[in-house]
C-alpha cells in the first residue's frame, strides 16, 4: 500500500489508540492538518501553542492516557517548548510533533526553521529528526511507548515537510525493539524484605507519597499498605490525592508550605518510606536536616531519582504499583501486626496533638480571604471536581483546602512551577472527562499569561470554570518580599489587569465577582453550575501570605506560621 | 572527595547522540576531562569514553543519567586495574641543535615515535597510559611545547584469561 507520511502518521496515531490532538497549523504542517481533517480524530485549536501543550498535559493526567499535540515548524515549536518543559518535570505521558522545513534547507536558516530537536534535548525524555519516510512510523510507535513506559515523560518528533509529502510503500509496524531502553518493573525481592523488617522495628515510621503513586495508578496499593502496616501518610503537591484524604493516617501535604504535622513528623520519624517521590527541594528543605532520624526507604521506577538529592538507607528500583503489590502480599504473610498498635500509640498521640495546636487556619474578617473561597469551593463540589491550578499562592491555597480523594483530580504544573498552566489543562482535563467539573483556581497573574485559551474554551463548548483569587498582585513574590525584602514590592503590584467580567463576556463566557465574604457562596453556586465556560473573579485580601512557611534553604521543621 | 572515573559506553551511531551525552554533563554540571567517541566494527554502533572527576555521589548519579539515554546501549565504569587504558598524544616540541640528542634519548626511553622534523622541531608520537604522559610531557616542557593533540583515555576492561 502506498501512503504519505501524512497518512502514516493518521494510521499509526489511529492504532495507538489517539482520539483528540491539541494543536496549531502553519506551513510545515498543513498536508498534516489536510490529512487530519478526513480522519475521526478530534482536534482542539487553542490560541498559542504553550496552551496546546499544556491542554494535552491536563488531557494525560485526567485520563490517564498519553497527550498528544502537533504544532508548526520555528516559532510553533518555540513555543511549545514551555509546556514541553513542564511535562518533563512532573513527568507527563506525551507526544509533541513539529512541523520542520523541507530536509534540504534544514540548517540554512530557512524561513521558520529552528533546531528543536536541540532546543528540546534537555526537557524531553527523548526526541527524534525524521530523517527517511521509511522510518515514521517506528518512530512514532517508539515515542508512544517510550512516553509511557518506565518513568513516563515528554517525546518529540520533528518532521520534514517533505518527509510528510512523500509517498512510500507502507509496511505496518507492530513490536517496538528498543535494545538500549529497559525499564525496570520488578522490584528486587531482597530490598523488599528489608523494607518489611524496617517496617516491623519502627516506632514512628511515615510514608512520604508522590506523582509517581498516581502515575503508576497505584493508589489503591497505596491506601492498602498504609492502612495494614498503621503509617501515616503525606504527599507531595504532585502526590495530593494518592491517598484519600479523608483518611485518619493523613497528614496534609509535605514541604515549604505543607502542613505542621506533615513537616514535624519528617523531623521526628524513625523511618520514611518515600514512594514514587524524588525529593525536591521545596519538599526536604535543608537536605542535611531532612529526616535526619530515620532510615529512609526510597522506591521509584527511575534510579536517578534515587540517591539524587538525599541519601537512601533502602533503595528499591522499580514501578510504585508491583512493588506496592508485593509488599502488601509480604505483609499478609510475614509481618505480625499484633504489636503495632501499642508501638505507634505514642507516635500517633503526637501527631494528634500536633494537628490540634496547629491546624491550617486563617482570620475571618469582611475582605474575602482566598482560602475561604477555596474551602467554599471544596464544599459545594463535594470534593469531586477536578482542581487545576496556575502557580503562585493560588496554587498553594488550593493544595491546602480543597482536599483531595482521588488521584487525578488535582492538575498542577509542580516541577516547573509554570504561570499560565491552568487554564489550558483545564481545558484538557474537561476535553477528557466532558461529565466533571473542571475548576482552575487562578491568581489574577497567571491567568494573564494564557487568557487567550478562554477563546478555545468557548469554540469547543467546554464549560470549564476559573476561579479568580484576584489579590491584585503577584501574590506568591509579594509574599517573599513582605517577609525577606523589608516590604519592597518591586513590580509586583498587578493592579493594572483587565476588568476580567468584562473579558468574560468579550470571550463570550459568563463573568461573575464576588467583592465581600457574603456573595462568595452565590457567585460559587451559580458558577459552577452553569453549563457555560465562567470566569469568576473573588476580590480577596491583596496581603494574604500563605502559611506555614519554610524560608527557602532552611530546615523543612522550621516553619514560619500564622 | 573527588575520585576520576573512566566510563566506557556503546552508544547508537546516529547524529544529535554525542549533544546528548555532552548536554547532559553541561546541563547537571557534570565534569568532562576527556572525552573520546569513534565506530566500532558495527558500523551503527560507536563507542565514547569519557574520564570525569568527581564525588562519589556524583559518580553515580553519571553512570545512571548515561544509562537512562535512549541511545546508550550500555556503559562500564572502568576506573581500576580490571581494564586496559591508553592515550596518544602527538607533541611538537622545539628541539635546537644543541637539544636534538637528549629529545632523541627521551624519545627512545619511552619507546615513542618521532613522526614529523624539521630544522627547528621535532612532532613525537606517544601512547601509553596517564603516568607515562605526565612523565614525558614534564620532560618535554624544559625544551618548549609548541602544540600538542591528545586522544584522552580509551579504555578496553580485561577479558578473563
Ligand atoms: C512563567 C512564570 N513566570 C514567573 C514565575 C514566578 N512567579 C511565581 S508565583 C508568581 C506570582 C503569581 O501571581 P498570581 O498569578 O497573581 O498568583 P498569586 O500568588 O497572587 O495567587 C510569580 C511571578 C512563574 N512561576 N512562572
Ligand atoms: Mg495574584
Amino acid at each position: 500500500m502506498e501512503l504519505t507520511g501524512a497518512q502514516i502518521l493518521m494510521k499509526v496515531l489511529k492504532e495507538e489508540g489517539v482520539d483528540t490532538i491539541f494543536g496549531y497549523p502553519g506551513g510545515a504542517v498543513i498536508d498534516l492538518y489536510d490529512e487530519l481533517d478526513r480522519t475521526d480524530i478530534r482536534h482542539i485549536l487553542v490560541r498559542h501553542e504553550q496552551g496546546a501543550v499544556h491542554a494535552a498535559d491536563g488531557y494525560a493526567r485526567a485520563s490517564g492516557k498519553v497527550g498528544v499535540c502537533l504544532v508548526t515548524s520555528g516559532p510553533g515549536a518555540t513555543n511549545a517548548v514551555t509546556g514541553i518543559a513542564s511535562a518533563y518535570m512532573d513527568s507527563i505521558p506525551m507526544v509533541v510533533f513539529t512541523g520542520q522545513v523541507p530536509s534540504h534547507l534544514i540548517g540554512n536558516d530557512a524561513f521558520q526553521e529552528v533546531d528543536i530537536v536541540g532546543i528540546t534535548r534537555p526537557c524531553v525524555k527523548h526526541n527524534y529528526l525524521v530523517q527517511r519516510t521509511e522510518d515514521f512510523a517506528r518512530i512514532i510507535k517508539e515515542a508512544f511507548y517510550i512516553a509511557n513506559s518506565g518513568r513516563p515523560g515528554p517525546v518529540l518528533i520533528d518532521m520534514p515537510k517533505d518527509m510528510v509529502a512523500r509517498k512510500i510503500e507502507y509496511k505496518p509496524t507492530t513490536e517496538v525493539k528498543l535494545k538500549a531502553y529497559n525499564p525496570t518493573y520488578n522490584p528486587n525481592k531482597r530490598q523488599l524484605q528489608r523494607v518489611i523488617k524496617l517496617i516491623e522495628g519502627a516506632k514512628r515510621p511515615l510514608i512520604f507519597a508522590g506523582g509517581g503513586v498516581s502515575l503508576s495508578k497505584a493508589s489503591s496499593e497505596l491506601t492498602e499498605f498504609a492502612r495494614k502496616a498503621q503509617i501515616p501518610v503525606t504527599a507531595s503537591l504532585m502526590g495530593l490525592g494518592v491517598f484519600p484524604a479523608s483518611d485518619p493516617l493523613w497528614l496534609g501535604m509535605l514541604g515549604m508550605h505543607g502542613t505542621y504535622r506533615a513537616n514535624m513528623c519528617t523531623g521526628e520519624c524513625d523511618l520514611l518510606i518515600g514512594i514514587g517521590v524524588r525529593f525536591d527541594d521545596r519538599v526536604t528543605g535543608k537536605t542535611d536536616s531532612f529526616a535526619s532520624q530515620a532510615d529512609i526507604v526510597h522506591i521509584d521506577i527511575d534510579p536517578t531519582s534515587i540517591r539524587k538529592n538525599i541519601p537512601v538507607s533502602v533503595p528499591v528500583v522499580g514501578d510504585c504499583k508491583i512493588s506496592l503489590q508485593k509488599l502488601n502480599s509480604m505483609m499478609d504473610g510475614q509481618l505480625d501486626l499484633s504489636g503495632v498498635a501499642e508501638n505507634r500509640k505514642e507516635w500517633f498521640d503526637h501527631i494528634v496533638s500536633w494537628k490540634s495546636t496547629r491546624p491550617l487556619d486563617y482570620e475571618q474578617t469582611d475582605v474575602i480571604k482566598p482560602q475561604f473561597v477555596v474551602e467554599k469551593l471544596y464544599e459545594l463540589t463535594k470534593g469531586e471536581a477536578i482542581v487545576t491550578t496556575e502557580v503562585g499562592q493560588n496554587q498553594m491555597w488550593s493544595a491546602q483546602f480543597y482536599h483531595f480523594e482521588k488521584p487525578g483530580h488535582f492538575i498542577t504544573s509542580g516541577g516547573l512551577g509554570c504561570m499560565g498552566f491552568g487554564l489550558p489543562a483545564a481545558i484538557g482535563a474537561q476535553v477528557a472527562c466532558p461529565d466533571m467539573l473542571v475548576v482552575d483556581v487562578a491568581g489574577d497573574g497567571s491567568i494573564q499569561m494564557n487568557s487567550q485559551e478562554f477563546a478555545t474554551a468557548v469554540q469547543h463548548r467546554l464549560p470549564v470554570k476559573v476561579v479568580i483569587l484576584n489579590n491584585g498582585y503577584l501574590g506568591m513574590v509579594r509574599q517573599w518580599q513582605e517577609l525577606f525584602y523589608d516590604k519592597c514590592y518591586a513590580s509586583t503590584n498587578m493592579e493594572h489587569a483587565p476588568d476580567f467580567v468584562k473579558l468574560a463576556e468579550a470571550y463570550g463566557a459568563v463573568g461573575l465577582r464576588a467583592a465581600k465574604p457574603e456573595e462568595v457562596e452565590d457567585v460559587l453556586r451559580e458558577g459552577l453550575f452553569s453549563p457555560h465556560t465562567v470566569i469568576m473573579d473573588f476580590v480577596v485580601e491583596r496581603e494574604e501570605s500563605v502559611y506555614p512557611m519554610v524560608p527557602a534553604g532552611a530546615p523543612i521543621t522550621d516553619m514560619l506560621l500564622v | 572527595m573527588k575520585e576520576e572515573h573512566i566510563f566506557s559506553m556503546l552508544v547508537d551511531n546516529q547524529p544529535g547522540v554525542l549533544s546528548r551525552i555532552v548536554g547532559l554533563f553541561s546541563g547537571r554540571g557534570f565534569n568532562i576531562e576527556s572525552l573520546n567517541v569513534a565506530v566500532t566494527c558495527e558500523p551503527n554502533i560507536s563507542r565514547i569514553t569519557i574520564m570525569t572527576k568527581a564525588n562519589k555521589p556524583i559518580v553515580e548519579q553519571i553512570e545512571k543519567q548515561l544509562n537512562k539515554l535512549v541511545n546508550v546501549i550500555k556503559i562500564r565504569d572502568l576506573t581500576g586495574p580490571d581494564s586496559v587504558k591508553r592515550e596518544m598524544a602527538l607533541i611538537c616540541v622545539n628541539a635546537r641543535p644543541e637539544n636534538k640528542a637528549e629529545i632523541l634519548r627521551i624519545v627512545d626511553i619511552f619507546r615513542c615515535k618521532v613522526v614529523d622534523v624539521g630544522t627547528e622541531h621535532y612532532t613525537i608520537e606517544v601512547t601509553g597510559d596517564e603516568g607515562k604522559m605526565k612523565a614525558i610531557l614534564s620532560l618535554l616542557k624544559h625544551f618548549g611545547v609548541k602544540k600538542i593533540a591528545r586522544t584522552g583515555i580509551i579504555a578496553l576492561f580485561r577479558e578473563p584469561k
